[in-house]
């Protein structure tokens, strides 16, 4: 096998044999890194996270000219 | 347009963000402080030879993977927020915030990943110095992942080594090195870290305690206590010498932050530091604000005055002068700090006009006076003082601010004393005896949780209005989206991290009562 094969199989071999003989508790928290990776990047990015400025305006000019409006225009309310 | 914002809507903003850093930060220090404790046992295991030490260092690793494991990722929502809540804020920072973000994720992705697989996966399989390195990179990491996030949040305090580039309306790096070494960024990261090496010390204490207590595993707490007293013992004093230095920073470069942590409402000579008090109701005011006055406190005489200007005589400026200027001191009132945001945002408005008309002699005027450093520090460094209302809207919520702060520095005490009695009943080997300690430590656990939370409430409430310190208020910095979305997103990150907290202290409790492997 040619070196580079190697070390990429015995790479594969380590992160296999490590994922196989996983404990109990490294498959449970596994399961929660998935479900919370999914609600994260599947749920909450599609669905309730777009970036505001790419979403409304076309490009960097329109995005820049919103951003001037909102910075020279009035003054701010506080409580 | 912004006159209709609605006040919910920032409220909710800042409640969604707050939950979500507040979440976050219950995962990061243990993560931070419990790598360093595992690289310093493995380095025993590996110098000694003894076995003991790797399974004490695998009992400790394992806790870690969990939290670690439950906690990744978690930060990612706050860039969410950026760019969905916070958008008009995210565009004016521009690649001085990116940046710092970028480095954090390509850092926390390639060095904390790659051999937290080795930590985890590499027990018999690569040598043991290969396995024990890997664990330090793995702390080293973590800890490098933390500093980015630290520069980028001690810009937002302090913010230095940039200019705006009005054509953007972006602020544009011009000092990396300015950024990087911010003296807010170094005194911050040293105080955040090492605050993390104290909670996962008092972790690592605590549990420890719990199996003396319940007469099991003998050595293995002895021998962890012994780490972790005396890593906790140096971390919490280093956490009280660099918040000592944090403050003394606080005091030049976020004046009105610290006369509120202080409740110093008149600034004088010979200031007295209070250990501890109770803010009442009364008449006092400044401009038009109420504000509380102690009912109660210990002050000790001098000691502030000696703590930030090296001298009992040295002169405290107080809120009052901050409102309405001291010019024996050169301290400029809010009203002038107003009419120079004033003059920023008109030159701003001029700008934005003549490019409408295509005025080139005009545009290439006004970006000389953007460009000159002169114009940057007596006007653009005020440019958020333009959309405040009332002089006295730049006063932060003096009671959180006080109270936060002061609670932090009592805690901070009580664990330099938890960690020393820990040592000495360890050293006098009476420690396993010594039941009502063992409770002590036990349920100090929660305690170092608090005080960091603490520090980050005094930190983010004592800079309030503002989002970038007298450039941008917070309610400039909010995107125009529905309330009723914000509370959504609010529900549903409270209801996902308390499953996480929930999923980690059941996990995590289950592997501390099965014990380490025999």
């Amino acid at each position: 096998m040619r070196p580079h094969f190697s070390i990429l199989y015995r790479l594969f071999n380590f992160y296999y044999d490590g994922f196989r003989n996983i404990s109990d508790w490294g498959r449970k928290v596994w399961i929660i890194i998935i479900i919370k990776l999914f609600i994260m990047f599947v749920i909450l990015r599609i669905f309730f996270f777009q970036d505001f400025l790419h979403k409304n305006y076309a490009n960097d000019k329109q995005r820049s000219e919103h951003v001037m409006d909102q910075l020279i225009n009035s003054s701010d309310k506080h409580d | 347009m912004i006159e209709n914002i609605d006040l919910s809507l920032v409220d909710w903003s800042r409640a969604q963000f707050a939950l979500t850093a507040i979440y976050h930060w219950l995962f990061v220090p243990l993560t931070l402080g419990l790598s360093f404790i595992l690289a310093i046992m493995e380095t025993i295991y590996v110098r000694t030879g003894k076995e003991e030490w790797k399974r004490i260092t695998q009992f400790w690793m394992t806790l870690f993977g969990i939290n670690f494991a439950i906690g990744i990722a978690t930060g990612i929502i706050l860039e969410f927020e950026f760019g969905t809540n916070w958008s008009n804020y995210s565009w004016f920072v521009g690649d001085i915030f990116g940046a710092p973000l970028a480095m954090e994720a390509i850092l926390a992705f390639f060095l904390e990943s790659t051999f937290v697989a080795v930590m985890f996966f590499g027990w018999n399989k690569v040598s043991k110095k290969y396995h024990m390195v890997s664990t330090w990179l793995v702390a080293i990491g973590a800890s490098l992942s933390a500093l980015w996030i630290l520069v980028a949040n001690a810009w937002m305090q302090n913010p230095v080594g940039m200019m705006f580039n009005p054509d953007t309306a972006r602020n544009e790096m011009v000092n990396f090195w300015a950024i990087l070494f911010n003296q807010v960024a170094v005194d911050k990261f040293l105080h955040t870290i090492s605050s993390g090496f104290l909670l996962a010390s008092m972790f690592v204490l605590g549990i420890s305690a719990w199996f003396l207590l319940r007469k099991r595993e003998d050595l293995l707490a002895k021998r962890s206590i012994l780490v972790a007293g005396v890593f906790g013992l140096l971390s919490s004093l280093l956490v009280a010498f660099t918040g000592d230095g944090s403050a003394r920073r606080v005091s030049k470069v976020q004046p009105v932050k610290f006369a509120s942590m202080e409740a110093l409402y008149e600034g004088k000579n010979n200031a007295g530091l209070i250990a501890f008090g109770i803010l009442k109701d009364t008449n006092k005011k400044i401009g038009e604000k109420s504000v509380k006055e102690f009912a109660f406190k210990i002050e000790i005489p001098g000691l502030l005055s000696v703590l930030t200007g090296g001298d009992k005589d040295a002169y405290v400026q107080g809120l009052a002068d901050h409102m309405f200027g001291n010019e024996k001191l050169g301290i400029i009132s809010v009203p002038d700090k107003i009419q120079r945001g004033i003059v920023a945002r008109d030159a701003l408005t001029s700008y934005k006009r003549a490019k409408l008309i295509n005025d080139t002699a005009q545009i290439e005027a006004l970006k000389g006076v953007f460009n000159d450093k002169d114009f940057h520090d007596k006007y653009f460094r005020y440019f958020g003082y333009a959309s405040i209302n009332k002089p006295e809207d730049v006063i932060p919520d003096v009671t959180i601010s006080f109270y936060s702060f002061h609670f932090m520095v009592i805690l901070g005490f009580l664990f330099i004393m938890i960690f020393s009695a820990a040592l000495y009943l360890l050293f006098r080997g009476t420690i396993a005896d010594k039941r009502w300690f063992l409770w002590i430590a036990l349920l100090s656990i929660p305690l170092p949780y608090v005080a960091g939370e603490l520090g980050w409430i005094l930190t983010e409430v004592g800079r309030q209005p503002w989002i970038i310190q007298d450039m941008m208020t917070v309610s400039k910095a909010v995107s125009q989206i529905s309330t009723g979305s914000v509370i959504t997103t609010f529900i549903l990150f409270a209801v996902l991290f308390t499953g996480l907290l929930i999923s980690e202290i059941s996990i995590m409790v289950k592997q501390i009562k099965t014990g380490p492997k025999h």
